[in-house]
């Protein structure tokens, strides 16, 4: 943003002003996920710079965290990056499948209700998570699903569905409902049109709220920290015995995995966002 | 065709009545559709939260404990020591309650009723088992003296009813006494009204400052070039989709006493290396953790408003003779408040139920309510006294939203 030329200078004063209080927030934003990057490559045990890492000195810089992460003796992180990965597709195959299905309902005209039924379908992202934690925990416990692999599964996909919902929900304003029924009136049995034309068009939405459904699962400690038992632990619960015990380097080693992962998660909603956009001829 | 003939449609049927039919058959197709979902979060959702409720005022442990005790208590109303019968009912069944080894329980919650009941009821369980038939009354009273104490058997009383409302009295550290009315407990045990502010206010201060750093990034979004802010929402939506954890596992790193916040504080001298400030497991992480992790709630609603507002407005207001502080906040600050309504109520709601953060970098005097939650929950298992605070926790949250409702309407909300 460059300043015309016949800017006052306090103005200009203030303008540079701004721009560094910007600067400062954004480097508060994302420079405390950059202080793990080098720190998990530290060859000492200890959670600083050291002054070999300050002198840019190779030896001090090693892998050894990662291969305790992989390699590692008693190390719980193979199951639990198994059980966490599982537990995620299933919980996020399950959001999807009910949450697109009512969010087709939902955007339904006819559909009646739909203030209240909206309400209670994105309930659990507004209610605490500690709270629904404790309320999926009484479920669980009384259906004998505590700390097996389904209960974990069907708490997130309570936890997920909100988020398909809202994205389907969103993408599906856009729609053209004549199309579906040109479909029908050239004949196509409305699985079909569904196949054919609805979901093609709406999967932007359907793919962004599956990975906010994924990230959810994924990521999400409360309601996990009540459910699971030995076998059932998660990349986040072991991070958060592991945060609560002492801080090792090799959190910082699986800490810099997921980032990655969340490199990789944000270019691929950021690439859906666009194409999407480009679907519904949403130029800005 | 005379007025009264009716349109029929192509099959017969009068027109209104097939079109009705058709709303209706539409009506159902798309209930269906929700239905699943819908029932699915009703059965493992809804009804488990309702259930809290029935939870925490549930107080039938005391109540099938003494069957027979609160029978006889039907009668006595209180003012002196009760009679023969309900010393010999009390008598048979504790004396159930001991050979169960159940009789812990008891002493328990009977405790919370009255101080010292605990070792009352223990030397009464010792020594039972030479109890005579007949004449219970004396031989009981005759075990401890406090038996003769018309308070005890008043504390028994008390806990006869299967529902009780205590649990949400102690989540405001409040109890009924002997007499029913309801006193405030002790100042220095006051602990969850501390909580509750501690609470409300680090929610609060989160979501200022979060609106403080919000605002101005959010227009700097809103305005510069595309290729340029399209770079920097990555700054913004890195950190949201980044695991919580990694997030305040570096703060962990950044706060401690060792760490390069610290390290900068000395390289600036604003403290000397001696004495470097304890800067986690205090509120100020909690603030600190809490603001950068919740940031992005705040800027992304924001930065959807600012993006429909038109630059000419500005340029108008400045061509009309206003300087850019009045155009500002005559025209461009007025036109946000629905992004601020709703980035505020967003991060003020998930402030307000945090767990994970406080718990880790808040230390003692950084935990909320939500971790006392946790803690009752996981640590003293008194489930019920967990569920009258969640739902305490809840209704706050539900008036909340019912505000952001009113003000910014549910459909508003967008995410990334």
């Amino acid at each position: 943003m460059a300043l015309p030329k016949y800017t006052e200078p306090h103005y200009r004063i203030w303008h540079y002003f701004y721009l560094f209080v910007c600067g400062c927030v954004f480097f508060f934003l994302i420079a405390p996920l950059f202080v793990i990057f080098p720190l998990s490559f530290n060859a000492e045990e200890f959670l600083v710079f050291t002054d070999g890492m300050k002198r840019l000195d190779p030896d001090a810089f090693s892998t050894r965290w990662y291969k305790d992460m992989v390699y590692g003796t008693k190390n719980p992180w193979g199951l639990a990056a198994k059980n966490s990965f599982i537990i995620a597709i299933f919980a996020t195959i399950g959001s999807i499948i009910l949450g697109t299905l009512a969010a087709l309902g939902l955007s339904s005209r006819h559909m009646p209700y739909k203030g209240l039924i909206m309400a209670i379908l994105i309930s659990p992202m507004i209610v605490p998570l500690i709270i629904s934690g404790v309320a999926i925990f009484f479920f669980m416990a009384k259906a004998g699903l505590a700390a097996t692999h389904l209960g974990i599964i069907l708490a997130h996909i309570i936890l997920g569905t909100p988020f398909v919902v809202i994205t389907v929900t969103a993408t599906l304003s856009g729609f053209d409902h004549s199309i579906t029924r040109a479909a029908s009136s050239l004949g196509s049995n409305p699985f079909n049109t569904f196949m054919k034309i609805t979901l093609p068009l709406i999967l932007p939405g359907v793919i962004s709220g599956g990975l906010f459904a994924f990230v959810t699962s994924f990521d999400e400690v409360v309601v996990v920290l009540f459910l699971a038992g030995l076998d059932n632990t998660t990349i986040p619960v072991q991070m958060w015995t592991g945060l609560r015990e002492q801080l090792s380097p090799t959190i910082l080693a699986v800490a810099t995995c997921l980032i990655v992962l969340s490199i990789l998660i944000l270019l691929t909603a950021e690439l859906l966002r666009r194409r999407s956009e480009r679907l519904r001829g949403i130029n800005r | 065709m005379s007025s009264e003939q009716k349109i029929l449609s192509t099959d017969g049927i009068p027109l209104e009545e097939s079109l009705k039919q058709a709303e209706k058959k539409n009506k159902i197709k798309a209930f269906l559709l929700v239905t699943p979902l819908l029932l699915f979060l009703i059965i493992t959702y809804i009804i488990p939260i309702a259930d809290m409720f029935s939870r925490s005022i549930d107080d039938k442990m005391v109540t099938n404990m003494l069957p027979k005790t609160y029978k006889a208590m039907e009668q006595w109303d209180g003012k002196e020591l009760p009679s023969e019968e309900v010393f010999k009912a009390f008598y048979l069944d504790y004396k159930i309650l001991v050979e169960n080894k159940t009789a812990g329980k008891l002493q328990t919650q009977l405790n919370y009723e009255k101080n010292g009941f605990k070792s009352v009821l223990k030397k009464l369980a010792r020594k039972q088992k030479k109890f005579e038939e007949g004449n219970y009354k004396e031989q009981i009273m005759k075990v401890h003296k406090r038996w003769r104490n018309v308070d005890y058997w008043r504390a028994i009383k008390r806990r006869a009813p299967s529902y009780t409302y205590s649990k949400y009295l102690k989540g405001v550290d409040m109890y009924s006494n002997e007499e029913g009315k309801i006193i405030q407990v002790a100042e220095n045990r006051r602990i969850h009204r501390i909580l509750w502010s501690r609470t409300l206010e680090v929610a609060f201060f989160v979501t200022f400052f979060c609106f403080l750093m919000a605002y101005p990034i959010a227009h700097l979004l809103a305005t510069l070039p595309m290729k340029y802010s399209n770079l920097l929402m990555i700054c913004v939506l890195l950190p949201f989709w980044t695991s919580l954890l990694v997030r305040t596992a570096s703060w962990m790193i950044l706060l401690q006493q060792q760490g390069l916040v610290n390290d900068f504080f000395v390289w600036i001298g604003l403290v000397t290396n001696d004495n470097r400030p304890e800067m986690m497991y205090n509120k100020t992480g909690t603030y600190v953790a809490m603001t950068q992790i919740l940031l992005p709630f705040m800027v992304l609603p924001l930065y959807s408003v600012m993006k429909t507002i038109s630059p000419s407005l500005m340029r108008a207001g400045k061509s009309l003779g206003a300087t850019p502080g009045v155009a500002f906040f005559k025209i461009y600050f007025p036109l946000t408040i629905p992004g601020i309504g709703a980035g505020c109520l967003l991060v003020f709601i998930l402030a307000i139920g945090y767990y994970i953060t406080p718990a880790l970098v808040g230390g003692a005097s950084g935990t909320l309510i939500s971790n006392q939650i946790a803690y009752h929950m996981k640590s003293t298992l008194d489930w019920s006294f967990a569920s009258a605070m969640g739902l305490m926790l809840l209704t706050g949250v539900l008036v909340i939203y019912w505000i952001y409702n009113k003000l910014v309407g549910v459909d508003n909300i967008k995410l990334g």
